[in-house]
Formats: structure tokens, sequence, C-alpha cells
């Protein structure tokens, strides 16, 4: 049963529609964004037939509104055109900046961070900044659009809530308001091209006296899954995000994390590393919103 | 199994193909369009040297379904030489020694020439960045950043 196929549909009903009749066929379906994934483990780990779907067609998923109040961007963006928009990387700079760390210019000219979540890597760089700023999934449903927080969209290495004849459309972000700004870093052991051995976003927002009034902070590649870490962001809301509240917010951190040992860091080392970067990423985040 | 029909544009030529839908961009390229001036290094996109543009922007062509290239303008290496010979980038690789097996280095000068369209007076840090996924095992880089600055200047110059 089964072989290769592709489709391109132009819009959600289309793309739905085509999920759909390769279900009731007993195709297995995959969905292509930028593919720098989905090529790379269609040649090593997992070479079975498939149709592919591809979302960079799909009208609703190339949508970038930024509004007032939300900001949408589509899934099928490439990650290269999303940094090019110099307003939107004054809104929402964390999320930005973990879009930008991911692999070379030829990767960012393909890859997207709808993409990057739906590939569900533990270190995938893009899914602790989307949680930090609020992110929610929408998705298209056989019933119509739902909805997901991105903290709730992962559920496991490599996989997540995407039913066969679902997909994922874009994220809505609530818009930044004040003196509110934010931050992602990881740590590689080069400066380019690897794999988070650990990664932070952060997300905050300052009064016009410089206290924290709200906070989030998730962190990334130190557990199955993205955490958030309601422990750190409770370190930093009240305070001025100054040296104590940052060493706090960093030992939630590595509280929080359960990573595990491999080629890219000891447990020991991560959960270390975890706390550093989430410390980092808040004091940016704090300047960040301070010149605002 | 059966293959799809795709319309697309390489180098200013239309061009129409016929592949299989999980063929990669780079295998139609090289295997069924004979167009081998695109090399495959690791086929995985970590080392650049498939490197082609795709409406202007750089991508690995390894990574990229050839079904995918319906309704795009696609520049290969064999598209970089003009009329007159050869691009400045190309010159300036010759003079710089810029290559030695060669393997890399059209996926180098097509990243090359997409950085120098968008930014035609790069710093060398710039340059080393843009290049980050191109990889080379011989020239040790500074010679290719040279290239790619001597290159910079003169088109300034011609400009």
């Amino acid at each position: 049963m089964g072989a290769y196929a592709y489709l391109a549909p132009s819009n959600v009903s289309e793309a739905l529609a085509a999920l759909q009749r390769e279900a009731d066929a007993g195709n297995r379906t995959q969905m292509l964004a930028g593919g720098t994934d989905v090529l790379v483990q269609m040649r090593s780990v997992d070479r079975g037939e498939r149709t592919f779907v591809d979302v960079k067609h799909v009208e609703e998923a190339n949508h970038l509104d930024i509004g007032d109040d939300e900001i949408f961007i589509g899934a099928a963006i490439a990650s290269a055109i999303l940094f090019e928009n110099e307003e939107l990387k004054g809104i929402l700079p964390g999320l930005l900046e973990s879009s930008d760390l991911i692999g070379s210019t030829q990767i960012q000219g393909r890859a997207t961070i709808g993409g990057n979540l739906c590939n569900s890597s533990p270190a995938g760089d893009t899914i602790p900044a989307l949680i930090a700023c609020g992110a929610i999934c929408v998705i298209a449903s056989p019933g119509g659009n739902r909805e997901v927080a991105v903290e709730d969209f992962v559920t496991g290495v490599g996989t997540n809530v995407l039913s066969a004849t679902e997909f994922l459309i874009g994220f809505r972000v609530p818009r930044p308001q004040g003196k509110s700004s934010s931050a992602y870093l990881r740590f590689i052991p080069r400066t380019e091209m690897d794999i988070a051995v650990a990664g932070a976003g952060v997300a905050l927002t300052l009064d016009d006296s410089g206290t924290c009034t709200a906070a989030k902070v998730s962190i990334g590649a130190v557990a199955p899954t993205a955490l958030v870490v309601a422990d750190a962001a409770t370190a930093l809301v009240g305070t001025k995000v100054d040296d104590a509240a940052l060493a706090a917010a960093a030992d939630a951190c590595s509280v929080a994390a359960s990573p595990i040992t491999d080629k890219r860091g000891t447990v020991e080392y991560r959960r270390k590393v975890v706390g550093v970067l989430c410390k980092r990423a808040a004091g940016i985040a704090r300047d960040r919103a301070a010149a605002l | 199994m059966s293959k799809v029909h795709v319309s697309t544009s390489i180098n200013g030529d239309a061009v129409e193909f016929l592949c299989e839908p999980h063929q990669s961009l780079l295998e139609v390229l090289r295997e069924d369009l004979n167009m081998t001036g695109t090399k495959e290094g690791c086929a995985t996109g970590d080392c650049g040297a498939c490197s082609v543009l795709v409406d202007g922007r750089l991508v690995c062509s390894c990574l990229m379904l050839g079904v995918e290239a319906e309704g795009v303008e696609l520049t290969t290496i064999e598209g970089i030489a003009g009329e007159g010979g050869l691009h400045v980038l190309q010159q300036k690789f010759l003079e710089h020694a810029a290559l030695q097996c060669g393997i890399c280095t059209p996926g180098f000068i097509v990243a090359a020439k997409a950085l120098l369209d968008k930014n035609p007076d790069p710093d060398e840090t710039t340059i080393r960045y843009w290049l980050a996924g191109n990889l080379c095992r011989c020239t040790g880089y500074d010679k290719i950043v040279r290239a790619v600055q001597d290159a910079a200047q003169e088109l300034a110059y011609e400009a």
C-alpha cells in the first residue's frame, strides 16, 4: 500500500480535504513546510512512502498580520523572510532571534517556525521562545479551527497533538504592550550550525519604575519537551530584575530541568547552563523593555 | 509510482521536467537535467555544495523536492557567468586560489553571489557568517573570504 505523492493545496479547506482523502485511502500523509527536517529524515531514519501535503501554497499559512493587540504568523513563512521584517523584530525580538539561530543561510531560506514546532524536537530553538511570548497554535481541523497553547502542543520527543487530518496554520501571539520585551539564548559548542545543549526564552513587562509586573520563562533541550518554569517567572515579578532576582530565576530553571546526558552535554552541565542562559536572557529582555 | 510534471525556470530558461514526488531538486538537476555544476556533498543540508537560488533566495537543493520547483525561478552555478565570460566572483576565486579540489566551489560562488546581491559591501564577519553553511575541507576559508571581499570591491568600482 502507498507510494510517494505530492499535493499543493492553495487554502485550508483544500488542504483539509486532501488530508482526509489520503487518510480514507489508507495513505500516510506528511505536511511539508520548509522541508529542512523532513527531507533529512526521509533519507535516514524514516524512508516510508507517504503523500506530502505542501503547506507553502496554503494562503492562510502565509499570512503575517501585525495588529494592535495581536500578531498572526503563518506557519509557512520562511525564517529569513520573518527576520527581514524590522517591525516584527522590534516587537518579538526573542522569537525572531530564536528562529534566526537555526541552521545556515541556506536553511533560513526554507525553514519555518511552524515546521520547527511540528518537528517537536526537545531542542527546537523556537519552542521556548514561542512559549515565552504566549503564542497559541491555530490548528486546522476537520471540525473547524482549534487552538492549543504552544506549551501544550508537543507531547513528547518528536510527537505532538496533531492528528493525521489536521495541520498547523500559524500562531496567534498577544502583542507585547508598554515596556514589554523578550529574548532567547541557547548554548552550543560552536558559534553557528549546531543543536542546542540548552536554551532559555524569557518575556517580561516592566512598569514605569522598572519593576517587573509580568514574566514568562521557558527552557528547552533539558527535558523531553520545552518546559514552562513558573518559579522563574515568580522570581522576577515584583523585582527590578536585579542580580538577586536573576540568580533566583536561574536557580528555578536549574531545578526545573530534567536533562539527559548525551554527546552534547551531561545532566549536571545542562542544569547549570540552563540557569545561566535564563539569567542572561532575562537581563537582555529587561534591558530591551527598559529601552522602549 | 507516478511522476509529476513540473514547469519551472532555470537560469532564465523555461524548463519542464518529470520527477518522482520524493526526488530532491538536486537529484533532478544532476541526474535528469544533466546540470552537474551543482554538487552533492552531504545531501543533508550541512555542507552547502548544492546551493542554488530559488526566487533569489539561497537554499540547499538537496533539502528541496524537485516538485517544489513548480513556478519558481531557479539560478544554478551554470547561470552565474555572463555572456562576456566569468562572473567577477568566479574570476576572483581563480585569482585568489580560493579553490583546491573544487567540489565546494559552485556552492560558495552561488552563496557569495546571493550575499553580494543583498549586501554589496559586507565586512569579513558578515561574509564568514553568511558562508557558515558552506563547508570547504581544503582552503581553510581565508582565501575564499579574500576572494569575496575582492569581488565586492571590484563590483563596487564597476557600479
